[in-house]
C-alpha cells in the first residue's frame, strides 16, 4: 500500500498514511491524562508484586499475609467481647436471665447466633416447619422447655452421635417389623385421634385404647400426654411434628421417623454462645 | 532519543520482527500463568484428614456439577472475618485437593457450602432440596424434588479411575469395591467395616430417608453432609497453615 504521510489542514495534526477509498486517518496521539493512567497502573503493579506476596516463595516486603491478619482481625474483635463472654461462659442461663446486663448481650448474641445456626430448620422466628422441625415459639417441648433442658439439647444435640449425652430414643417400627397388624395399626391411630377428641370410630378407638395401653403408653403415657425424658410428644393437643390426619398417624406408627439435631457445644460453637442461644429459645415464648 | 522505539511504523512494516516480537509478548503471558503451577504442590496446607471421596459422595459431587449447583453456592470461605464468624475456619487448599474440577465459584446467591456438613440433619437436606421454601421460605432455589429417582452408578468405577488418572490416590482395592462401598454407605445397616477402612470418617445413613433405595437425593445428601467434615481444626497449628 502507498504511504503518504501528509498533514491535515484542518486539525494540524499528521495522517497516519493509510488511504482507503479516499478516506485518510488521523493519527492522533493518545490523550496525555490516559497515558500517563496506564503508566501509573504499570507502576502500581510493579509495587504491589513487590510489596505483597504475589508469586509463590515471595513473601512481600510488607510481610502481610491474608490468613496472618484475619487471625488478629477476629482477635481483636475478640478482646473487645471477650469480657461479656466469659462472664457468660461461666454463668448458668438461670444466672444470666437474673442478671438484665448479661440477658440484654446474650438475648442480641443469641439472636444472631439462632440466624446463623437455627433458622434453617426451626424458621427465622423459631417457628419451625411441618415435617419434624418443630416450633420453638410455642409451649409443647418434646425434650423440656426450662432452661436447663434447653442448654442441654442444644449442646449435645439430638440423635446426632456426636456426644455421649445427647438426647435419644427411637421408636419401634410398629408396622414396618410386624409388631402390630394393619388393623391394629388403624386402630391404635383411631386412638391417638380421640385423645384430641378427632375420632371418627368409635368401636376401632376403643380396641385401639387397649394396644395403646399395652404399646404405646409406656412412652407417651396413659393418656397420651408424652414424656420428655424419651422424648416422647404428647398426643393429646393439637401440635403435630409429622402431620395430624389419620393418615400422618398411621405412616409415623408404620415406620416412624425421628429428628436430629447436630450437637453445637461439642466444638462447633463456643460455651458462651450455646448459653446465648438458651437464652435467646427460652425467651421466644414458650420458655418454661 | 529512542525515537524508534515510539514508532510503531517499524514493527508494522517488518513482519519477521513483529513475530517475533509477538511470540516474546506471548511467552511472558504464558509464563507469568504457568511457572506458578510448578510450585502449586506447596501451596496445599500439610493438614491430616483429606481424603477421597467415597463412591456414593462422589456421585453426589457429579450430581451437583450436573446441577449447576457452582453457579449459586461457592465452596470457599475467604479468609474475612465475617466469613469466619458466619462460616467456621477458612478454606484450605488441602481441603480441595482433590477436588477435579474445584467447585470454589464465584458468586453466592445461596450461601457458602464448604462447611454445611453436619450443620442439618439429613432430614433437612433431602426436605430442603425438594421443596426449598417449605423450611426457608425466602429461599430463592429452585425445587430438585425429582432427585428422588434412582441413581445411575454402573459406571461408578470408570469415574473412580477417571479421577486416578488425574490424581486422586484411589487404590486398586478402592475401584474394585466402589460399588459395594457405594451400596454400603447409602444402607444404614449393612455392614461398614471394609468400607470405612478405606474412607475414613465417612458416614453411614439412609440419606434420602429411604433405606431400600439409592436415589440420586441420597448421593447429593451424603456429598454435602461430608463438606467441610474432614480437617479437625482443633489439631491444626498455625505452623501447617503457613504456605511459602
Amino acid at each position: 500500500m502507498p504511504t503518504k504521510i501528509e498533514k491535515d489542514s484542518l486539525t494540524g495534526r499528521e495522517t497516519t498514511g493509510h488511504e482507503w477509498d479516499g478516506l485518510k486517518e488521523l493519527n492522533t496521539p493518545l490523550p496525555k491524562w490516559w497515558l500517563w493512567t496506564f503508566y501509573a497502573t504499570i507502576v502500581w503493579g510493579i509495587a504491589w508484586v513487590i510489596i505483597y506476596p504475589s508469586v509463590p516463595g515471595w513473601r512481600g516486603t510488607s510481610g502481610w499475609i491474608a490468613r496472618e491478619a484475619v487471625v488478629a482481625d477476629v482477635a481483636q474483635a475478640q478482646a473487645r467481647t471477650e469480657p461479656m463472654l466469659a462472664r457468660l461462659r461461666e454463668a448458668t442461663p438461670a444466672q444470666i436471665v437474673a442478671d438484665p446486663e448479661m440477658r440484654n448481650f446474650a438475648i442480641a448474641g443469641g439472636r444472631v447466633a439462632f440466624g446463623n445456626n437455627c433458622a434453617g430448620c426451626h424458621g427465622a422466628g423459631g417457628q419451625g416447619a411441618q415435617g419434624g422441625f418443630p416450633s420453638l415459639a410455642d409451649d409443647d417441648w418434646i425434650w423440656g422447655g426450662t432452661l436447663e433442658a434447653i442448654q442441654q439439647t442444644i449442646r449435645h444435640g439430638i440423635r446426632s452421635n456426636e456426644s455421649d449425652e445427647q438426647r435419644q430414643s427411637q421408636m419401634p417400627r410398629f408396622g414396618a417389623d410386624g409388631l402390630l397388624t394393619a388393623a391394629q395399626v388403624g386402630d391404635v391411630a383411631e386412638h391417638v385421634l380421640a385423645l384430641s377428641n378427632r375420632a371418627t370410630d368409635q368401636a376401632a378407638a376403643g380396641r385401639g385404647a387397649t394396644i395403646f395401653a399395652e404399646q404405646c403408653a409406656s412412652c407417651h403415657g396413659e393418656q397420651g400426654e408424652g414424656n420428655r425424658e424419651l422424648g416422647a410428644p404428647r398426643l393429646t393437643d393439637q401440635v403435630w411434628l409429622y402431620g395430624s390426619t389419620k393418615r400422618d398417624i398411621v405412616a409415623m406408627i408404620n415406620n416412624p421417623r425421628a429428628g436430629v439435631m447436630p450437637a453445637w457445644g461439642q466444638g462447633r460453637l463456643d460455651p458462651a454462645t450455646v448459653n446465648m442461644l438458651t437464652v435467646y429459645v427460652h425467651s421466644l415464648g414458650g420458655g418454661e | 532519543m529512542f525515537r524508534w522505539l515510539r514508532d510503531h511504523g517499524i514493527i508494522e512494516r517488518n513482519v519477521v520482527l513483529m513475530g517475533v516480537l509477538t511470540l516474546i509478548t506471548v511467552s511472558i503471558g504464558g509464563l507469568v500463568q504457568i511457572v506458578p503451577l510448578f510450585a502449586v504442590e506447596t501451596t496445599i496446607e500439610r493438614v491430616s484428614g483429606v481424603r477421597p471421596y467415597t463412591p456414593l459422595e462422589q456421585m453426589g459431587r457429579d450430581i451437583y456439577v450436573r446441577e449447576g449447583c457452582y453457579t449459586c453456592h461457592s465452596q470457599m470461605i475467604r479468609p474475612f472475618r465475617d466469613e469466619l464468624e458466619r462460616y467456621g475456619h477458612f478454606s484450605l487448599a488441602a481441603e480441595s485437593m482433590y477436588d477435579h474440577p474445584f467447585q470454589w465459584g464465584s458468586k453466592r446467591t445461596g450461601p457458602d457450602l464448604a462447611r454445611v456438613g453436619g450443620r442439618y440433619s439429613d432430614d433437612w437436606h433431602a426436605a430442603h432440596l425438594r421443596s426449598p421454601r417449605a423450611l426457608v421460605p425466602a429461599s430463592v432455589m429452585p425445587p430438585y424434588a425429582f432427585l428422588d429417582r434412582p441413581l445411575e452408578y454402573t459406571d461408578i468405577q470408570d469415574r473412580l479411575r477417571a479421577l486416578r488418572m488425574v490424581g486422586v490416590p484411589y487404590t486398586d482395592e478402592m475401584i474394585a469395591n466402589a460399588r459395594a462401598d457405594l451400596e454400603a454407605q447409602a444402607r444404614p445397616d449393612a455392614d461398614p467395616g471394609a468400607y470405612q477402612g478405606r474412607y475414613a470418617r465417612a458416614r453411614q445413613a439412609a440419606f434420602d430417608g429411604d433405606p431400600n433405595r439409592i436415589t440420586e437425593m441420597d448421593a447429593l445428601v451424603a456429598y454435602l453432609q461430608m463438606l467441610g467434615t474432614l480437617v479437625d481444626f482443633r489439631d491444626v497449628t498455625p505452623a501447617q497453615l503457613r504456605q511459602p
